[in-house]
């Protein structure tokens, strides 16, 4: 059941926690949970993935459709994210048209995705300022049990490494292909809890903390994206720590997604 | 219902999935696979997958809705945008709020509703993939659901579609059957009364194949039951 309000003398317990580099769940601060990604289960879909991160659960399903280019880019295929939280994941979900929250979340995760060129934009054009590819990338959170960032980027990386362009449904040529994927960005978010900065949050952590920040990297341990949210406030050298301690500790999560592509 | 076509649906008494017309598609239940709902339920029927999640009996809101005497029901059936085909636009349709509302209706005849003034309980289906029956698919998982969060309930509700294809009245349409049938009768049924709460029908139907189709469907629904009730054994042990 989830609380709207965690007392506190929670708050204060977590916060010298993490003071020792400890947390309530006995990990520690720089130490994520445990990941699993599943593919493909999605039929309908071109592409879907489903990833536990802990107990927080997220569906992803990509879908392909045609359609006509941006004027400002003619030659290039275009992509939509977004993220559906449904009620059934947290009981303070409400059901109705996405809010402030929901669309931070998915515009975070879209540009991880697409500054990182994961997929090449010019590969999904079929026809020179007529046609492309549009690429959806819905996620579904079933569960949230906190750091919903870091694992609707890793559920649409996945379903994006899994996805097929359905060239024979819409008749663009007699065989379908797999997307073409460039690159493999992966996203960290750190939360501010009393004085310390604790990396993937759980929700009672973050109904506690006062500020998050979320890193995206290539593989190449590049920057890609990044994202400041919540209303407290990281300083300069914790930010720098933070995007450093992301580039040693999203091997996890990148060897998690290795994982699936055999 | 696309009403006569040529497709030969049923030949020598066998669908084209294989089934005969009294057999339903396979059906897997598992109860209590979501850690934040107080209930929930995942479900598979033929190659529809649906998830069930409850929360409550709890505060209703908004508060108008509130009834001084017993508490509500808030279903709610949306469709995941890769759930068919062409990506459906995320968001409640028309189709989507009649079947939230007729779901609504019919758990608030089996919830013990008169046990909790003013609050509400929150009944929430995701379809992430639709090949015909979703509705059914959908009502019962959230059945199971409602049994894993431990709400008071006089029965479960399983619920099941008949219909008719090439003039043949057969048990639980599969994509094809829907498309191109004759017609479509979702039925749910509380199984130890016997009473219907929900029944819907488009299509045509002589009042002789109705008198069969309610017989098949009702058959169904009981089937389902069992599977239900295994469900919720196989969760947490013990007689069901």
């Amino acid at each position: 059941m989830s609380n709207d309000s965690v007392s506190n003398l929670m708050k204060g317990h977590m916060e010298s926690l993490a003071k020792e580099g400890k947390r309530a769940d006995g990990r520690g601060i720089n130490e994520y949970r445990k990941v699993k990604i599943e593919i493909g289960m999605i039929s309908t879909a071109e592409g879907s993935a489903m990833v536990h991160l802990g107990k927080t659960k997220v569906l992803c399903g990509i879908k392909m459709l045609i359609g006509t280019p941006y004027g400002d880019s003619p030659g290039s295929g275009t992509m939509t994210t977004s993220t559906e939280l449904a009620p059934l994941a947290d009981q303070s979900f409400d059901p109705g048209p996405p809010r402030e929250q929901s669309i931070e979340l998915s515009r975070v995760v879209d540009r991880g995705i697409r500054e990182s060129r994961m997929i090449d934009f010019d590969g999904l054009c079929i026809e020179h300022g007529v046609k492309v590819w549009m690429v959806y990338i819905d996620l579904h959170i079933l569960d949230n049990n906190g750091n919903l960032f870091d694992c609707c980027t890793l559920a649409a990386a996945a379903a994006l490494s899994n996805a097929t362009i359905p060239n024979i449904q819409h008749g663009i040529a007699d065989k379908d292909v797999k997307l073409p994927i460039n690159c493999w960005p992966i996203s960290c978010t750190f939360g501010k809890l009393g004085d310390s900065v604790i990396l993937d949050a759980t929700s009672d952590e973050e109904s506690v903390m006062s500020a998050r920040f979320t890193v995206a990297h290539d593989e190449n341990g590049n920057l890609r994206a990044a994202q400041k949210g919540m209303n407290g406030s990281f300083t300069d050298a914790e930010i720098r720590e933070a995007v450093k301690t992301a580039r040693a500790s999203d091997n996890v999560l990148r060897e998690a997604l290795k994982g699936i592509q055999e | 219902m696309a009403g006569q076509t040529d497709m030969e649906l049923i030949k020598n008494g066998i669908r084209m999935d294989g089934r005969k017309p009294d057999e339903l598609r396979e059906v897997k239940i598992v109860a209590g696979v979501l850690d934040n709902a107080d209930g929930s339920c995942y479900l598979e029927w033929g190659n529809n997958k649906v998830y069930a999640g409850v929360f409550g009996p709890m505060e209703c809101h908004p508060r108008h809705k509130q009834k001084a005497d017993r508490a509500i029901v808030q279903a709610r059936y949306t469709m995941a945008p890769f759930s068919v085909n062409d990506r459906k636009r995320p968001g409640l349709d028309r189709r989507s709020t009649e079947i939230s509302y007729i779901v609504s209706q019919a758990f608030e005849k089996v919830v013990m509703v008169e046990d909790f003034p003013k609050a509400s309980i929150r009944v929430d289906m995701q379809v992430v993939e639709a090949h015909a029956g979703t509705r059914c698919a959908a009502l019962t998982a959230a059945s199971v659901a409602l049994a894993d969060a431990g709400i008071p309930m006089r029965d479960m509700i399983p619920s099941c579609a008949a219909g008719k294809v090439n003039d043949v009245v057969v048990l639980d349409l599969n994509k094809e059957e829907d498309n191109y049938g004759q017609a479509d009768l979702p039925l749910a049924i509380i199984p130890s009364t016997g009473e219907v709460v929900l029944l819907q029908l488009d299509g045509h139907l002589t009042p002789d194949e109705f008198e069969q189709a309610m017989d098949l469907a009702t058959s169904g629904c009981m089937e389902l039951y069992k599977k239900m009730r295994h469900a919720l054994e196989n969760s947490y042990g013990g007689k069901a």
